[in-house]
């Protein structure tokens, strides 16, 4: 196997940004590493677009930045991302998710293969790849799909796809309800080494539903889906990892009842880890109240219990990953009555001040939510991302964790504006991004 | 004055006194609609649209005469077979409809919340739900209401059974919310696979044996059963339904003997009804139910209107100051 080719760097956002090939120095920062679970005042050192140096003093010709004691952290690694290119570039592309990214911290992308058309062979795949590398300012990532249309019948090229630089195999949302096509997946992914996501969902069982069966559901009238057919998902799923001993990451489990079967999977040593969205993290089912279409997502929002268990299963490291599942939707596939309106919300840019409710809350510490944020995503991907240390790339985010605002849509820069925290609260803000050691992102300038 | 409502979209968001409100002046709609004369002019020079996304004669029917009793010009959109067809969206039709500068629009919509979304985007006009999805049903629960507290003299400290598929019925909702609000006890009768998820937080009794849901009821509320929920995907078979829930009078023996029987209509004479017991006089108020509606649809409408008109004086005042 061959081994798939490193992240390609972004070319620089604006002509002029800060430090393009030279050192840079950040100083009184608060350094938050999410390997050695540290918090701590310090100086990072950044040379030919690697971290060079903790700590140490200000290297000659080095442009110096001074953090005022802001977070420095390594940039958001976002896997579940969905752009719309190739199908629905109305809805995203890579320029408008690449600026959207960088605004938001994060600094690489790990795009979905639900697009129209799918990303199912070699030649769709080197086609977003280039298209991306044009546009995006931040480092991406696609991931191709485990079966031919996301139809759930025959498997992909999974060694051409993996050869074209590859990095995950998911049909996203769509499960593959035979079997018999999953267990032959998963087993020639596993030959291949081949990282397959799957989305933990009993799909007859939740056919049709808009939203968690319960007394919210029912009261609104609205067709429900048991909480427990994410649980028989994803023990299936998990069988046939037991069967096939593949590697298996689970996009997001958001139910209580699903927990106790991750952790015994963990346990009797399956390679199997799990995310969850941001939004089933800081949203519950209440906030649909009357109909809010923004608020739909798939899966649907749960009752406040579940979510409490989820955030509880972040913060003890048993779920691995948060993610964005950042799903541009336009108005008119919104603007529709809640059974009939599109699933899913854009998060890119507000995946960092949401995930930091649950700091503020004090539901977990920033070292502990940057390991599910960005060093275990880019782990579980072989990806040199997501650390502080000496030699890992400087991808780096500055932010104000306590900086307040009222967040607006239109001010998104995603080209959908369909996210569930128009209006909210917010607590905290990203101030400056850096890609390789080169700055993609300065709300200073933004706002000039 | 007590209704503040601005739209009626659910029992949901109605107060005690609010329902007190459109009952009060309901009856005294009873009575106009028992005259010769019956015209009132409450709603004179005021236009009135029926807006159909699902087929209904009956509530169709009901909310067409409570308008033209009083003087509304009503028009009735048969949308089902229009535009929306071709693709219209409900914000276009909202928009279209805008343009036409309606003062009550009647909507009825197969997709639950759908009447909340049109009331979002319509202007300057009151929107009353006849029947969103399995959400809400709200004039049906007030007819019920009205129908109740003339046969019983109270509508409060009762005991109301309501039977069959209260999972897909939007009459049920509305009359849960509506009866808890008033205080009475209510009781859902059912086999459980037409139970709503989560049933057992409603703050109701429930069960799934006839016998002992009907134990001392003062009403018995009996909902249709749609043909398409009678294969088997739901219950087993009609027969085995109306063995076990459908009414006869052997069941009812366990009600009150003062008991009520309701039923929203249109029936399924022999499946949740048998039909003798319907058509008794002594104990059915199926027909008072299709005449409270008239007057209830008036009275909802004529409150409505009362608060367009009074909101729409306090505008142009504001325009003059």
């Amino acid at each position: 196997m061959s081994a798939p080719p490193e992240a390609r760097a972004p070319r620089p956002a604006a002509p002029g940004a800060a430090a393009s090939g030279g050192s840079l120095h950040f100083v009184n920062a608060r350094l938050i590493d999410p390997e050695a679970l540290t918090d701590a005042p310090g100086a990072l050192t950044v040379r030919n677009g690697l971290i060079a140096a903790i700590g140490a003093p200000a290297p000659a010709g080095a442009a110096v930045i001074d953090c005022a004691g802001r977070c420095l952290a390594p940039g958001i690694v976002d896997l579940g991302v969905r752009i719309g290119e190739p199908g629905e570039r109305h809805k995203e592309s890579f320029r408008s998710a690449g600026l959207a990214a960088a605004a938001g911290g994060v600094t690489t992308i790990i795009a979905r293969a639900d697009t129209d058309p799918a990303i199912d062979t070699p030649e769709i795949l080197e086609f977003v790849t280039r298209r991306a590398a044009e546009d995006c300012a931040v480092r991406i990532r696609h991931m191709a799909t485990l079966t031919r249309g996301r139809q759930g019948r025959e498997m992909t090229e999974i060694g051409f796809l993996l050869d074209a630089g590859a990095i995950a195999f998911s049909d996203g949302d769509h499960v593959i309800a035979d079997s018999k096509v999953m267990a032959r997946a998963l087993t020639y992914a596993r030959g291949l080494g081949a990282l397959v996501v799957g989305h933990p969902q009993d799909p007859a069982l939740s056919a049709g539903a808009a939203a968690t069966s319960g007394r919210f559901a029912s009261l609104r009238g609205l067709p429900g889906v048991s909480p427990m057919a994410e649980r028989m998902g994803l023990e299936r799923d998990l069988a046939l990892v037991e069967m096939t001993g593949a590697r298996y990451h689970a996009d997001q489990i958001t139910t209580a009842r699903a927990l106790p079967a991750l952790e015994r999977a963990r346990r009797a040593g399956l390679d199997v880890t799990a995310g969850v969205s941001i939004h089933h993290l800081t949203l519950n089912e209440l906030d649909i109240g009357e109909y809010r279409t923004f608020f739909k997502l798939k899966p649907p929002l749960r009752s406040e219990d579940d979510r409490m268990a989820v955030v509880e299963a972040v913060a003890t490291g048993l779920i691995d990953v948060i993610a964005s599942m950042h799903t541009p939707q336009d108005e008119e596939s919104k603007r529709l009555p809640f059974e009939e309106a599109a699933s899913g919300a854009v998060a890119l840019e507000t995946i960092l001040p949401a995930a930091l409710r649950l700091y503020h809350a004090e539901q977990i510490l920033l070292p502990r939510l940057f390991r599910a944020l960005s060093l275990n995503p880019a782990r579980r991907l072989g990806l040199p991302q997501g650390r502080l240390s000496p030699g890992a790339p400087a991808d780096l985010v500055l932010f104000d964790p306590d900086a307040p605002f009222v967040l607006d849509r239109f001010a998104l820069r995603s080209k959908c504006r369909n996210t569930p925290f128009d209006g909210a609260r917010m607590q905290g803000r990203v101030l400056r991004s850096f890609v390789a050691g080169r700055e993609v992102y300065s709300r200073e300038a933004a706002d000039a | 004055m007590t209704f503040r409502a601005r739209h009626l979209l659910g029992i949901e968001h109605l107060s005690p006194d609010e329902i007190r409100a459109v009952l009060d002046l309901a009856e005294r709609y009873v009575d106009l609609n028992r005259r010769t004369v019956k015209h009132g002019d409450a709603l004179e020079g005021l236009t009135q649209i029926n807006m159909f996304f699902e087929v209904s004669t009956r509530t169709q029917a009901s909310f067409e005469l409570a308008g033209k009793r009083l003087g509304a010009d009503v028009m009735n959109m048969s949308v089902a077979t229009s535009s929306v067809r071709k693709g219209e969206t409900l914000i276009d039709t909202a928009l279209s409809l805008n343009a036409m500068h309606p003062d009550l629009l009647v909507v009825r919509h197969p997709s639950s919340g759908a009447v909340h979304l049109l009331a979002q985007k319509v202007q300057d006009c009151a929107v009353l739900n006849a029947g969103d999805g399995r959400h809400e049903h709200p004039t049906q629960a007030l007819l019920d209401a009205l129908t109740i507290r003339r046969a019983k003299g109270r509508l409060h400290r009762l005991t109301v059974a309501i039977c069959g598929d209260i999972a897909h019925s939007r009459v049920a909702r509305s009359n849960l919310l509506l009866l808890a609000r008033m205080e009475n006890r209510v009781r859902l009768i059912g086999p459980p696979t037409l139970m709503p998820a989560g049933v057992g937080d409603f703050g109701c009794e429930v069960t799934d044996d006839m016998a002992e849901g009907l134990r001392d009821a003062d009403v018995v509320m009996m909902l249709r059963l749609q043909r398409e929920r009678m294969d088997g995907g739901f219950i087993p078979s009609e027969r085995e339904y109306y063995h076990r829930y459908g009414l006869d009078a052997a069941k009812l023996a366990a009600a009150r003997p003062d008991a009520i029987v309701m039923h929203p209509g249109p029936m399924n004479r022999g499946v949740e009804i048998d039909g003798t017991l319907a058509d008794d006089i002594n104990r059915s108020v199926i027909q008072d139910q299709v005449e409270m509606g008239v007057a209830v649809r008036m009275a909802c409408m004529d409150l409505l209107a009362r608060n367009l008109r009074a909101e729409r004086g306090a505008k142009a005042a504001g325009v003059m100051a």
